[in-house]
């Protein structure tokens, strides 16, 4: 579409092409309604075709009703330039380096457009000019990997990650941070940590529930929290590095392979899941939770293992479930199914054939709970041992999105289904762990007096 | 300049040089020849059910006490949509702040501090909007777009208010001309307030959220009371709708005014139209005073000069015991610093309005801005001789001040001195250029303090959260078939009517005039006893007396109807209200008995004339021929109320006196 009619189609493109009017042209527009006067701006692709937007001089927008339009005169043009200042990030040779990957999503962020919504922007000057503070951190260098919203990451990215990491460990970083879209961002952290192992220095995972362009957004904390973890933690491990409250207090480093998002909105969305966080960071303080994580070394043994077979399904299960969703799958070719069952690790009684015959035809059936807390117990009901007899191997405490992933990941390596369920089963970075700790389980209950005290001493 | 010259005589004669005169002294002359110019942001709470943007209830309120939670958030800067900076964001960055929520699970959801996208927009709100956007002459928009205008004092979780054009180009008629209303929006109201100390702003969100509308007009008042008519003539026509909210903080004016040579400046947050008169004159000669002092600066130096100060850290040696300030602060470890300020003798004592000087613009400015908590500053230039020459003499020579300079002392935690310092420079630089761009909080003596820069349209951004609401010619039509009458219409009607002058206010303010109109044409009352009943009586009674149970202004409409029905005559009504209005649920019947009335027949009571006069002699201190009359009707008055005219009775007592 020509530049100077982005956006419009239909009716709204017709009256500007007849009144010779344009995008980012400051126009008069006559109307039945009355006389407007402001710069014509692009409209979002998705809106309708009835109206033209039109930037006031006070700089509200507001929008024309095509059918009301009797006249339009272009009296000037003012085309928006839209970049955060971009400064030169300083360096320092008594500061650690890092190296931060970007992905997409809302980190750093711009008015798209075409669609209305906003867009990623990214680099070490802009984010330096928008978040000054970083330079106080560490020396940071920026790679775009690829500019992707976080529904769109899949196995390719996760590869394509894995080994960029993997080079800039050996180039000698001192910590590296992957900006990220929350919504898949423990999926991806789950890849990492099966595909980069044995880090010698933090990998750490972030991104904003708000995006940047609101003076309220969490992004800036969230960067300046995981930078401080990247340069200077001694947590070599692949971390997700959100806000603990949603107040503007302290992060929470959760491992990659336990957390998970948890609301879709709020900023304190993610939670370790069934184990508790390895570390709070606020400012430039980390404080350790636990002492059983990796210690940052300095060597660059890192391993880089970017496998992944793209015929696994994750399947979440529902009462009255058919079998023809597993035969599907199956006939589709899929090798790796895992189940989110209900309670212990259950699916009903109809979907039996179904699961005999996957196994049978070598697809690889794992089970997980979609209680998300908690480990599968297959034993417990006769329901457990029937499935464990067609084939379907209970996975602990995984979490599924992660078995997901592990299973994709193992089944990139081996056709052979004792090496996958020993991959499966062999705990690589606490996807599962032997023991639940009493506060592993933790959701509090809103109402009871002694929650609400909790709430009204604490920020929330 | 003279050495001899005091502060005080100053502070006097730049007050004089100024030209200023009491807001009681002032001739609309002299607001036209310093260019007087007004504008008003009339903002006005809409009734609705829910809030705006989420489906919390709208005017449930807590104390600033009560609350379930804090959250603790911080601001940071933005690019506007054009990709520029504000500058009232960025002096708000640097002010540091935390800011605090303070959540009650009745008032406020996830959306009020952020945490979730909005909802769709409340259609009750958009409808009444438009009402008024129709009512106020507007253009409405084809399609409303929500636009996010930044405010990084953290009044809204965000850092932005949702607001939406509703209308624009409109206008609405005074006495002698048309004023423009530039635009109409719908907006969310902001959060409220509980303190502000230091780097620590604390808010209540039980507001938030609330529907307002914002009604701009232009530039176009001359006078203070032509800004008082406007403020008035706007709250008349929102409330006409009988769809806003009343009481404390429903409605707030913010107030734009200028002269000639100055700048526009804004008074937020003005709650009472009253004040809007003292307050407009007031700024209009802080500004005139800002360009004297232009005048001056510029006189003395030709050109504009950077700031080139001097600054010492204080001696404890220069720390009196005695001076309790100075001491507290050092026993707070607080660092202290003296600034030159190069050639500004007389300014800082130089007036600026009633009991304020040049020197109150610094002062206010560092504790906005650098977080200062009072008192924190001192200067050269205190009046009552509160500086003694001997620290006057120490502190210039620790500075070497020459005869020209001017000093300020400024006192507090080392960490925001560096802030307080560059905010000392800026307004050194900002006094040759005048007025600076500003908004400003209005005090109750009718002066103003500093609230922050003035911000621009770089602050706007469309909310990409929320999708344009498109409005169709027939949703326009439907509101307009329902609108209410023009104000300038009740207006003129009223003056038909020959209702009193003094009573427009009370009835267009509580949108009585549907009542009165009803009471009038059902009833066919003179319409000046209509109008006072409810215009002085019904006031008088608002204010002395507290009803029992809520009271409804229809309440009067069934009181005259029983009073019809029943054959008595209306002069009985005034006490009757105030029966009624203080027990609003109590029968009428009762509030017959509780008035004392009783039927009585002309007869009966005209028969009683003869003989109070009679009695009247026999008391009678006066000589004057009439001295009988008012006694006469004082004794008969009671048991007339309700059953005959009180003039045909005052003739008939005349009549009898003079027999």
């Amino acid at each position: 579409m020509l530049e100077m009619f982005k956006g419009y189609k239909g009716a709204a493109l017709k009256t500007l092409q007849s009144y010779k009017a344009r995008v980012w042209g400051e126009t008069v527009i006559s109307t039945t309604r009355g006389t407007f006067t402001g710069i014509i701006l692009p409209r979002s692709e998705s809106d309708d075709d009835q109206h033209i937007v039109l930037k006031l001089v006070t700089g509200y927008n507001v929008g024309i009703t095509v059918d009301t339009i009797t006249g339009m005169k272009e009296i000037g043009y003012r085309k928006a330039n839209y970049k955060i200042p971009e400064k030169e990030f300083p360096m320092s040779p008594d500061k650690p380096n890092v190296r931060l990957f970007g992905t997409g999503g809302t980190i750093a962020s711009r008015l798209d457009y075409r669609t209305g919504a906003v867009i990623p922007a990214f680099s070490p000057g802009e984010l330096y000019g928008a978040v000054p503070e970083l330079a106080d951190i560490c020396n940071l260098t920026t790679e775009k990997l690829f500019g992707v919203f976080s529904e769109n990451m899949g196995p390719e990215e996760y590869k394509t990650l894995a080994k960029a990491i993997g080079e800039a460990i050996r180039g000698g970083v001192d910590g590296i941070v992957v900006g990220h879209g929350t919504d898949t961002m423990h999926h991806t952290a789950a890849a990492l940590s099966f595909m980069v192992q044995n880090s010698p220095v933090p990998i750490v995972m972030v991104g904003s529930q708000r995006s940047s362009d609101r003076p309220s957004s969490d992004a800036a904390l969230n960067l300046i929290h995981a930078t401080t973890t990247a340069a200077h933690s001694d947590i070599a491990e692949v971390l997700v590095c959100m806000f603990g409250p949603t107040s503007d207090e302290y992060a929470l480093l959760h491992r990659g392979t336990r957390v998970r998002k948890m609301h879709s909105s709020y900023r304190s969305t993610f939670r370790t899941i069934g184990d508790y966080p390895v570390a709070t960071v606020q400012k430039n303080v980390i404080t350790p939770l636990r002492d059983d994580y990796c210690k940052r070394r300095t060597d660059r043994d890192v391993t880089i293992l970017p496998y992944f077979e793209e015929k696994v399904s994750l399947l979440y299960y529902y009462p009255n479930m058919r079998p023809d969703i597993i035969d599907s799958l199956v006939d589709n070719g899929y090798r790796g199914i895992v189940i989110a069952g209900t309670g212990l690790g259950h699916v009903n009684k109809a979907v039996y054939p179904a699961i005999e015959r996957a196994c049978r035809k070598g697809v690889a059936i794992y089970m997980t709970v979609q209680t998300l807390w908690g480990y599968v117990h297959m034993f417990v009901y006769d329901t457990g041992r029937d499935l464990m007899d067609l084939g379907i191997i209970p996975a602990d405490n995984m979490l599924p999105e992660v078995a997901y992933i592990k299973l994709g990941w193992a089944l990139g390596q081996t056709d052979d289904p004792e090496k996958v369920r020993e991959i499966m089963l062999t705990p690589i970075s606490s996807e599962t762990t032997e023991r639940e700790p009493y506060n592993g389980y933790l959701i509090l209950q809103g109402g009871i007096p002694e929650v609400e005290n909790f709430l009204k001493t604490f920020h929330k | 300049m003279k050495k001899s010259v005091s502060p005080d005589e100053n502070f006097a004669r730049s007050r004089t040089d100024v030209g200023f005169v009491p807001r009681e002294e002032a001739t609309d002359e002299c607001y036209r020849s310093m260019g007087f110019k007004c504008g008003l942001e009339i903002h006005q709470q809409l009734k609705t059910k829910k809030k705006l943007f989420c489906r919390c209830p709208s005017g449930h309120y807590q104390g600033p006490e009560e609350y379930d939670a804090e959250i603790v958030r911080h601001m940071r800067p933005t690019l506007s949509e054009l990709g520029e900076y504000d500058g009232t964001a960025l002096m708000e960055f640097k002010t540091r702040k935390n800011i605090f929520y303070r959540l009650q699970n009745n008032t406020a959801c996830t959306y009020e501090f952020d945490d979730t996208p909005p909802f769709l927009l409340n259609r009750e709100a958009l409808t009444i909007s438009m009402e008024i956007a129709l009512l106020l002459k507007t253009s409405v928009v084809g399609e409303v777009h929500i636009t996010r205008k930044q405010y990084l004092d953290g009044s809204i979780p965000t850092g932005f208010q949702r607001t939406a054009i509703i209308g624009i180009d409109g206008h609405i008629p005074i006495r002698n001309k048309e004023i423009e209303i530039i635009q109409i929006s719908l907006e969310e109201d902001s959060c409220r307030e509980v303190s502000d100390i230091r780097h620590d702003r604390v808010y209540r969100t039980d507001r938030l959220g609330m529907p307002l509308i914002e009604a701009v007009t232009g530039p176009d008042m001359k006078t203070p009371e032509e800004a008082y008519e406007v403020g008035q003539y706007i709250r008349f026509l929102t409330r006409s709708t009988g769809k806003v909210r009343t009481g404390i903080g429903a409605a707030r004016q913010d107030v734009n005014v200028s002269i000639t040579g100055g700048r526009r400046v804004e008074i937020k947050g003005v709650s009472r139209i009253h004040a809007i008169p003292r307050l407009t004159h007031n700024e209009a000669f802080r500004q005139q005073a800002l360009l004297h002092i232009r005048d001056e600066l510029m006189a003395r130096f030709k050109q504009k000069r950077a700031v080139d100060f001097r600054e010492v850290d204080l001696p404890n040696s220069l720390i009196s015991d005695d001076w309790v300030p100075l001491r507290s602060a050092r026993e707070k470890g607080f660092r202290m610093v003296a600034v030159r300020l190069k050639g500004f003798r007389s300014i800082l004592s130089h007036f600026t309005g009633p009991g304020r000087m040049f020197a109150d613009e610094i002062e206010e400015r560092l504790k906005v801005i650098a977080c200062l908590e009072p008192p924190f500053m001192t200067h050269s230039e205190k009046l009552n001789g509160e500086i003694p020459e001997s620290f006057d003499n120490a502190v210039r020579s620790l500075l070497q001040c020459e005869d020209s300079d001017a000093w300020v002392l400024i006192w507090g935690p080392k960490e925001d001195i560096p802030t307080a310092l560059e905010t000392i420079g800026e307004r050194y630089e900002l006094a040759f250029d005048g007025v600076p761009d500003e908004t400003r909080k209005s005090m109750p003596d009718g002066t103003t303090i500093f609230e922050r820069v003035l911000p621009g349209p770089n602050r706007m951004y469309p909310d990409t959260d929320s999708a344009p609401i498109a409005v169709l010619d027939s949703e326009i039509e439907a509101v307009r078939s329902g609108l209410p009458d023009d104000v300038s219409a009740m207006l003129h009607q009223l003056n038909a009517w020959r209702v009193p002058q003094d009573t427009y206010a009370y009835i267009l303010g509580r949108n009585l005039f549907p009542l009165l109109e009803t009471m009038i044409e059902r009833f066919q009352v003179s319409p000046v006893f209509a109008g006072t009943l409810l215009g002085h009586r019904l006031k008088y009674l608002e204010g002395h007396f507290s009803p029992s149970a809520p009271f409804h202004y229809e309440r009067i409409l069934d009181l005259f109807q029983y009073v019809m029905d029943q054959g008595i005559n209306l002069n009985i009504l005034p006490i009757m209200l105030k029966e009624l209005y203080q027990h609003p649920n109590m029968d009428f019947d009762s509030i017959r008995s509780a008035v004392a009335y009783r039927k009585t027949e002309a007869e009966n009571i005209h028969s009683q004339i003869p003989i109070l006069i009679k009695k009247f002699q026999e008391i009678r201190i006066s000589d004057k021929s009439d001295a009988g009359v008012p006694w006469v009707m004082g004794q008969l008055r009671q048991m007339a109320l309700g059953n005959i005219d009180l003039a045909d009775l005052r003739e008939k007592i005349v009549e009898a006196a003079h027999a």
